[in-house]
């Protein structure tokens, strides 16, 4: 008796939380005549696939992936390896100031973004740099912001000091204990950490918006919202952009879902 | 050199890329700004002014008044409607019945969707002439709505809109505390007789507590930043009922140039969250309860 309850409190709760994809696909595969005729209709009745062409090459959209992809590329690279190595400088060196660092590193997640947005757009607008990726992508190589330091050190404590030890006493340098040692053992923060860092640069709006004017530099998102002003009534079209920017995350989540849902549970957010 | 030496150099070198980051992009960025929030600056002046800006906006500003009151509203509610979403959704996936990976899948990828592309798919659904929201309640016998443009129901439509995200990770945080609680505890109470009710009000309640904290503390930064789905929808209107906070910042910054004014705009949302953060660290200590601390 209870679990039907339960059980049927997930159905009606899932099914609500999908209604606005099913809608959102349907809309994506249907004609335009269709669309007019009859928006609601779940199942459209002649399916196209025409609306995906047509959306991926009324504005250069092509660009707008290639764009996204390098920048997401680059800074989901350089997150990882800048990121590992100050959580292991974080995690096995003693050294003074360290808990003060890593006080004011935590206290950081705390800094709203609109604080250092202006002075930093000064830096690079001094820099020539407005118009490039280098805004973008440059900030990914000192670390990767905290929340992704944090994650990768909670999970070096986790591995035993002993074998730093050994490969110390076999003659190894620390940067070969880092790239030998700790890296081949951190699989699971890897990933968590890599994903985590792909969806905030394939998501990212607000950066682009700012630094990117041409649109030929444009990335998805920011493209998106021009296909919103020129075809902004053609929904179907729109819908099918969208499918576009949202397939990869879903595909990376269906993926990485074990790693994705433990990363979280494991990095000791549970609040103990 | 002696190997404690040797080790504190190393361990400064490994922490080196986020130290340069830290003082390029972060602490010398917030020095400057708020210097800058003490100028007059924009494309044409550059000027020290003292505490103009502040007064101007404080006093002379009835935008940001608005901006703030409806991102309060927001937050009023969002924040506590999105940790009993989340926490209603963990207990159903806490349960023991079939197909719970499914299930969580559905109720976490909302989450997962490029914030841009859930801002187009949402206006599509609040659209009034076709959208489903409103072919739904055609249905139902209900008059239409002009979700986006009437300008009583845009911040209800935000609201709403925001419930869709409930099933990510904050979910998930609730979702590995429920799993740490230790099965003993209902099993003791189960003995005494305590109802399904009093379970949950006397064991998870309190042993969630640090998780629904850290959720709220979050949540309440988190709604004070809403940006994109406002910029992309309804850019602040009808007539600024959803003009936010962080979106008349960004305009300040870099649709009008007023940098001053704007540098000055994000240290009084920085003090503003620092103040409510610190409010609930302090208020923290009558509800929240951690396990093992002495009493």
């Amino acid at each position: 008796m209870k679990k039907a309850l339960v059980w049927l409190a997930l159905v009606a709760g899932s099914l609500m939380f999908c209604v606005p994809f099913a809608w959102t696909l349907s809309t994506a595969f249907k004609t335009s005549e269709e669309y007019a005729r009859n928006p609601a209709a779940l199942v459209p009745t002649h399916p196209t696939l025409a609306n995906f062409p047509k959306a991926w090459t009324a504005l250069p959209f092509p660009t707008f992936v290639l764009n996204t992809v390098v920048i997401t590329l680059v800074c989901t690279v350089a997150s990882v390896v800048t990121g590992s190595l100050v959580a292991y400088g974080f995690s096995r060196f003693r050294f003074r100031w360290r808990n003060v660092l890593f006080c004011a590193m935590l206290a950081t997640m705390m800094l709203p973004g609109q604080v250092t947005q202006i002075p930093v757009f000064l830096i690079w607008r001094d820099l020539h740099a407005i118009d490039t990726f280098a805004p973008l992508i440059v900030p990914a190589f000192f670390g990767g912001g905290a929340f992704n330091i944090f994650l990768m050190r909670q999970f070096f404590l986790t591995i035993p000091r002993e074998l730093d030890e050994a490969a110390l006493m076999d003659g190894a340098s620390y940067p070969q204990i880092w790239w030998r040692v700790l890296l081949p053992l951190s699989g699971p923060v890897i990933a968590t950490v890599s994903i985590f860092a792909f969806l905030a640069n394939w998501d990212a709006f607000e950066g682009p918006l700012i630094y990117l004017n041409s649109p030929e530099k444009y990335t998805v998102s920011v493209g998106l919202r021009m296909f919103q002003d020129s075809y902004g009534t053609n929904f179907e079209q729109l819908m099918a952009a969208s499918v576009i920017h949202i397939l990869p995350t879903v595909v990376l989540f269906l993926i990485a879902q074990r790693y994705f849902l433990k990363g979280i549970s494991l990095s000791g957010l549970g609040g103990r | 050199m002696t190997r404690q030496r040797r080790e504190a150099v190393w361990g400064m070198a490994f922490i080196t890329p986020w130290l340069v980051g830290f003082l390029c992009f972060t602490l010398g960025p917030m020095l400057t700004s708020l210097w800058l929030s003490l100028n007059k600056y924009d494309l044409v002046t550059h000027q020290f002014v003292g505490f103009e800006n502040y007064r101007r906006i404080l006093q002379a500003d009835p935008l940001f008044w608005k901006s703030l009151q409806n991102t309060v509203l927001y937050a009023v509610f969002t924040v506590p409607l999105g940790i009993a979403g989340s926490l209603a959704i963990a207990l159903l996936l806490n349960q023991k019945v079939r197909g719970i990976p499914v299930f969580r899948t559905c109720f976490y990828l909302p989450s997962m969707v490029p914030a841009v592309a859930g801002a187009l798919v949402w206006s599509w659904v609040f659209n009034a002439d076709n959208g489903v929201l409103n072919q739904a309640l055609g249905f139902l016998g209900l008059p239409h709505i002009q979700w986006l443009q009437d300008e009583r129901y845009t911040l209800f439509a935000f609201v709403l809109m925001s419930l869709w995200g409930v099933g990510g990770q904050r979910m998930i945080i609730f979702l590995a505390g429920l799993q740490g609680i230790s099965e003993t505890y209902y099993e003791a109470a189960k003995i005494d007789g305590a109802s399904v009710l009093q379970q949950f009000r006397h064991i998870t309640l309190p042993m969630l507590s640090p998780v629904m904290f850290f959720n709220m503390v979050l949540g309440v930064i988190g709604a004070f930043q809403v940006f994109t789905s406002a910029y992309i929808m309804t850019s602040g209107g009808p007539n600024n009922a959803s003009l936010f906070y962080a979106l008349y910042l960004f305009r300040n910054a870099f649709e009008y140039f007023k940098f001053g004014k704007a540098a000055a705009l994000a240290w009084l949302l920085f003090v503003l969250l620092l103040g409510l953060t610190l409010v609930q660290f302090k208020n923290s200590k009558k509800w929240v309860f951690y396990e093992g601390e002495a009493k």
